[in-house]
């Protein structure tokens, strides 16, 4: 129960002009859990990834990953922290291949001189090794690895997304609202994935909408409101209505029956 | 019961004939320079029955010289297209550059002083201009965030105008060093007789086409042009990339006005007005999309072959000039229309 924070954002506000989409707010994610965030259209849920992810900087408040606090001053640098955000807009380019996309900005070179004074890409290198990640998540479905990504269905493709971002993220992974523009089998694809990056102790923070989906593969659940974190609870503590109810306003929860601290 | 059979006939054949152009439309979505190259087989193939000189080593060597100028400056402009971008000022920077280079040799005789640099320094000053010119677009592009068709509409007149400018409307005269030069001298290969400006031309292909192909940079050319946010949160260092384009297309304009020094023995601020459309021509021909991300750089090669083949082959045919104007228009619409065919194919 007293397990330290892996990510931590204490008292974050970000306004853009005169809106002020975080006010102060806070989030912890613990080791190994599933962390939802949900909340209304406005709550400020996309503002807090941006700010954790490094797409934004926030105007107050601390990011701390790992104990130590951070600065990030652009998506890159994030990344370099390890903390690797799929984002809700397919972040892949439909006429490269799912190797090329996989090792997308951070390409491998050939050993020796034709790497080094040639700068030649690895590229068998880089499909043996996107193959490996690409399995390791139990996406059987993928047959060619050489194969353009705009031939895949939006699952697959949110599927090499994840598999990137499974890849390389070292500490934290960020999936923002990954299932939104998929089928229900194909969101089914995208759930059980998130299962495997849990079972492989890697904390997640999940973006989402969708109530059912967040029950399912959630530890616990923050809710957020007009800017601030509203409560944060647990699949078992609440029901869904009560979450629908929290995001609204209709419903406050004591502090003493939040889950602020880590339930794995 | 036979009206039946007939019915099902036709479906069937309608069928079959669909499927084929299903199967040929999924080809050519993987190897879009496919059809270009088709395009150029069945073209000298005619052509060779209109007149039997087409079809010989010295008339495609003829093509090549005539080919080497717009193919060089296409090969840069390749670069920007499939970034999504276009530069309708290559041409305006190839002759700002070899205006540059002629010019600071031989200085200004108009103005009656001679500036008479060295080679050594006025062929680099050259060059620099062209990348000079090609910083200046992708300034405009990356930081001031203009659409590229308009920045190079507006740098065209703006690089012109310094040219002639700088040049006070005058032609250098006739004595050219001798490097500069130096791709208008000829080599004997096989039976082909070219310029080393054509050899130079093919170097120039080599040399982007190893760098798009097997280089990290060349992936992230096709990512900015295929789908500049999916590149952007992948972390690749966008405006990086567009600036590192346009600079080597400048580059590559450059060195095509040395091509264009050798082949007219002159500088002349009058010589390749036509080289913005020709260039675009041959790219498009030769199968890249101007909506960027998709393309080859030997396509363009062949895109600027092809140009050259029609127009030396309605020459021989003895078809009169405006036809021949007509015949590159309607290649360029049924290029594009190839194209839009190609790009609607899924799996």
């Amino acid at each position: 129960m007293s397990k330290k924070p892996i990510l931590q954002a204490v008292g974050i506000t970000k306004a853009y002009g005169r809106v002020i989409a975080l006010d102060g707010s806070n989030l912890e994610l613990f080791p190994g859990e599933v962390l939802a965030v949900v909340g209304d259209n406005g709550a400020g849920k996309s503002t807090m990834i941006k700010c954790l992810s490094g797409a934004e900087t926030p105007d107050e408040g601390q990011i701390i990953l790992d104990g130590q606090e951070m600065s990030f001053k652009r998506p890159q640098d994030g990344r370099h922290a390890g903390i690797e955000t799929v984002y809700q807009t397919l972040a892949v380019a439909p006429a490269l291949d799912i190797a090329a996309n996989l090792y997308l900005g951070r390409e491998m070179r050939k050993p020796g001189p034709l790497g080094s004074v040639l700068r030649m890409l690895d590229t068998s290198g880089m499909r043996k090794a996107a193959k490996e990640h690409i399995s390791a998540l139990g996406i059987g479905t993928v047959q060619n690895i050489a194969q353009a990504v705009e031939t895949l269905s939006g699952g697959q493709r949110q599927a090499v997304a994840v598999a990137r971002a499974a890849a390389f993220g070292q500490k934290v992974i960020i999936l923002d609202e990954p299932t939104a523009a998929l089928g229900v089998r194909e969101s089914r694809q995208v759930l059980k994935l998130i299962e495997s990056l849990r079972e492989r102790g890697m904390p997640v923070i999940l973006i989402s909408h969708n109530m059912p989906q967040v029950f399912e593969v959630a530890d616990r659940i923050q809710i957020q409101r007009l800017g601030k974190r509203a409560a944060v609870v647990t699949p078992k503590s609440h029901s869904m209505n009560d979450v629908v109810a929290i995001m609204t306003g209709a419903m406050t929860v004591d502090q003493k029956d939040q889950a602020l601290t880590s339930v794995r | 019961m036979s009206q039946d059979t007939a019915v099902y006939d036709a479906a069937a054949e309608f069928h079959d004939r669909a499927s084929f152009s299903q199967k040929m439309q999924v080809l050519l979505h993987k190897y879009p320079w496919l059809s270009s190259i088709m395009v150029l087989g069945v073209a000298s193939i005619i052509f060779s029955f209109f007149n039997e000189n087409f079809l010989t080593p010295s008339n495609f060597s003829l093509i090549l010289q005539q080919v080497a100028i717009v193919g060089a400056v296409a090969a840069g402009q390749t670069l920007i297209i499939l970034t999504a971008g276009i530069d309708l000022s290559c041409g305006a920077i190839a002759i700002f550059a070899s205006m540059t280079m002629a010019k600071l040799v031989q200085g200004t005789p108009g103005a009656g002083e001679p500036i008479g640099w060295p080679i050594w320094l006025a062929f680099p000053a050259g060059l620099l201009v062209g990348m000079l010119g090609g910083a200046i677009n992708g300034f405009l592009v990356t930081k001031v965030k203009l659409p590229p068709f308009i920045v190079t509409l507006g740098t065209f007149n703006i690089f012109l105008a310094l040219t002639l400018t700088f040049t006070k409307g005058t032609v250098p005269s006739i004595e050219m060093d001798p490097f500069l030069l130096t791709l208008g001298t000829y080599v004997n290969i096989g039976p082909f007789r070219v310029t080393t400006g054509v050899l130079f031309m093919f170097l120039m292909y080599m040399v982007l086409a190893f760098s798009l192909r097997y280089t990290a940079w060349g992936r992230h050319v096709y990512a900015v042009g295929d789908d500049i946010d999916a590149a952007r949160l992948a972390g690749i260092s966008v405006n990086r990339v567009l600036m590192s384009v346009y600079i080597v297309a400048g580059l590559t304009f450059a060195l095509a006005a040395w091509i264009v020094i050798g082949r007219v023995t002159v500088a002349s601020p009058n010589t390749g007005g036509n080289l913005n459309l020709d260039a675009i021509t041959a790219v498009v021909i030769g199968g890249t999309s101007l909506f960027g991300g998709r393309g080859t750089i030997f396509g363009t090669l062949i895109g600027a072959i092809i140009v050259g083949v029609f127009r030396n082959g309605l020459t021989l045919a003895g078809v009169d000039l405006y036809f021949q104007l007509l015949a590159i228009g309607l290649l360029i619409i049924f290029a594009v229309s190839v194209d839009q065919w190609i790009r609607k194919a899924r799996k």
